[in-house]
């Protein structure tokens, strides 16, 4: 009976511990959910967000069949998709190789050098891509020169933008996303590769038999949740790194529901298309939100088949 | 055999030189150019050797400095605060959540959780934030919002559930209080996971360039990547409507080699950070990341 009495006391130690945390998330967090009513709303903004009038669907039913939603919708999914697959590849293959070097204090400060373009902000990231990009006094151009090629205006050029953005997200994140990779490799039992060697397996053979088997699970699980999150896109890299699509050149292939939804909240500062704004936003929340939450159930699927093994 | 292995080793060294060559080459490229005169810049275009070098980019920075100056300050405030406060309120959080045995944990997780799945959007968000709260414009915008991560919370989670209970339940014996114990006890073991997070809030807000895109209209408070956007932004809408008086008012802006030393500038002190901090970090990810 003493024993609960004290611990009790304890638990309400413990819980308001969580009381400040918990206070700012419902502010900041919860509170913006309540404020989703005006997506069902014709809202004004001298109404207010609960006198405005309501309007059923109509919001989502204008966005959808507005020209904009398959753009937008292709562009979010196909970006994203070349992130994922080529993101995942390069940065297996990274770690692998890292795995390779004996030498640690060369795998640290190779390391340490291609984790260092994810602490830049999008905006020095985006100043870079142009020192490299702009049509006058662009690198690449310099080099196109040299073989003669007359200087392209890549800022007006939607079809180049894919690969560029794949190659730039890459760049950002190749080194941190690696570094997973390589922590799960250090985990592998090395009796493992003695006794390969013992059988006399060459390096290939190991890397091909041990090294990358021993990654399909966390590959797996981490390409499934990225696929959860795939209707997000980074709004950071489409809008200043392609500088706001060079200002509608780059839509075509640029625009995505992110960038949307901040250009339509921006050009409209009278508040007057909030509710259509909130209707995207709701959308690409709730698609999201299904998706995270089937393809978190998939991953615990093929964790626990693979754990059998 | 062994000799292969050498060669191996060799050529492995060899390949991450070159792949870590290109990857700082954009980088660099920026610090050439801001490096250059800004004449010669625009007659031949970025190098990766500037030549003439010219520092007189940065001596502009030093002679106008308060612009970029004030900035810092406003960056570096609510980057620091964030990181405090963050730190400090997420452990308090989380530690509670470490103890298996405490009633409505699940609750408080999936409350937590569900931030991460579901969120109210941008519009919503800024209608609470500004005609609400009335945060816009002031320093607390760039601070609150956010300042509880989730995906933080669950890292430091799984890192206080890993400290040997033997620890803890002396203290308790002693009669310490659970206030202590956090306090005294688990944070100070937790340096690897604390430090990975201080890192990354620090260096989420250091960057942080949207915020001020959406709440900030007084250019007194402007973050300092907010100021180097607002520079691209206000030079591309020149451009755009290029009459004469446009032209003219193009030379009053900052030149594309003093843009370049300010991006430099503004970017540096993440980059000199974070190789302290790595030593931690690594350890802090990957035991973070580890499920519990």
């Amino acid at each position: 009976m003493k024993k609960r009495k004290r611990i009790t006391v304890r638990d309400m130690q413990l819980y308001s511990l969580c009381i400040i945390p918990m206070i700012l998330v419902f502010i900041f967090n919860y509170m913006p959910m309540v404020g989703l009513i005006i997506a069902f709303k014709n809202y004004k903004f001298n109404l207010g967000m609960f006198r405005s009038q309501w309007v059923g669907f109509s919001n989502f039913e204008f966005f959808i069949k507005s020209d904009v939603f398959f753009q937008l919708v292709r562009n979010t999914l196909l970006n994203n998709f070349a992130f994922i697959v080529f993101g995942v590849m390069s940065s297996v293959i990274v770690a692998v190789l890292l795995f390779e070097l004996t030498n640690r204090n060369a795998t640290k400060i190779f390391q340490t050098i291609l984790i260092t373009p994810h602490f830049l902000s999008w905006v020095v990231v985006a100043y870079i891509v142009n020192a490299i990009l702009n049509v006058n006094y662009g690198y690449l151009n310099q080099l196109l020169g040299l073989f003669g090629v007359d200087a392209v205006d890549w800022y007006a050029k939607p079809n180049a933008w894919p690969p560029i953005l794949t190659l730039t997200f890459i760049w950002k994140n190749v080194g941190m996303d690696s570094v997973v990779y390589y922590a799960a490799l250090m985990g592998i039992d090395t009796a493992l590769f003695e006794a390969a060697e013992v059988d006399g397996a060459n390096k290939l053979k190991r890397t091909l038999h041990i090294v990358i088997p021993s990654l399909v699970p966390l590959i797996t699980i981490l390409t499934i949740l990225k696929i959860g999150n795939i209707f997000r896109a980074d709004f950071g890299l489409f809008y200043t790194v392609t500088q706001d699509g060079a200002s509608g050149n780059l839509y075509s292939t640029t625009n995505v529901i992110d960038t949307y939804i901040f250009r339509s909240f921006k050009e409209n500062a009278s508040g007057n298309s909030y509710g259509l704004t909130a209707a995207v936003g709701l959308l690409q929340s709730v698609v999201g939100m299904i998706l995270v939450i089937a393809t978190n159930a998939a991953s615990k699927k093929v964790d626990k088949e693979l754990g059998l093994f | 055999m062994k000799k292969q292995k050498l060669i191996n080793q060799i050529i492995l060294c060899t390949f991450f030189s070159i792949f870590c060559g290109l990857i700082i080459f954009p980088f660099w490229l920026l610090v050439s150019a801001s490096l250059s005169d800004s004449a010669s810049l625009l007659e031949t275009g970025y190098r990766i050797i500037p030549k003439p070098l010219d520092l007189s980019a940065y001596g502009y920075i030093m002679r106008n400095p308060q612009q970029i100056l004030n900035a810092y300050g406003i960056t570096f405030t609510f980057s620091v605060t964030s990181m405090v406060f963050g730190v400090l309120l997420m452990a308090m959080i989380a530690y509670p959540l470490s103890r298996s045995g405490l009633k409505g944990r699940n609750a408080i997780n999936f409350y937590l959780y569900f931030t991460m799945l579901f969120s109210g959007g941008l519009v919503p968000t800024y209608i609470i934030i500004s005609s609400v709260l009335h945060l816009n414009n002031t320093l607390w915008v760039y601070i609150l919002p956010g300042l509880i991560s989730p995906w933080y919370v669950f890292m430091m989670r799984t890192f206080f559930a890993g400290i040997p209970d033997a620890i803890m339940e002396s203290a308790r014996i002693d009669g310490a209080s659970e206030y202590k114990i956090l306090f005294g006890i688990v944070i100070p073991l937790s340096k690897p996971v604390l430090a990975t997070v201080a890192l990354f809030v620090f260096l989420a807000k250091w960057n942080d360039w949207n915020t001020a895109l959406i709440y900030i209209t007084d250019s007194k408070l402007y973050s300092l990547q907010y100021l180097l956007q607002k520079m691209v932004e206000d030079i591309n809408i020149l451009k755009e409507n290029a009459t004469v008086s446009a032209i003219n008012d193009l030379s009053k802006l900052p030149t594309e080699t003093v843009r370049m030393a300010m991006a430099v500038v503004a970017a540096g002190p993440a980059l000199i950070v974070f190789p302290f901090f790595q030593k931690y970090f690594v350890k802090g990810l990957t035991v973070g990341s580890v499920k519990g």
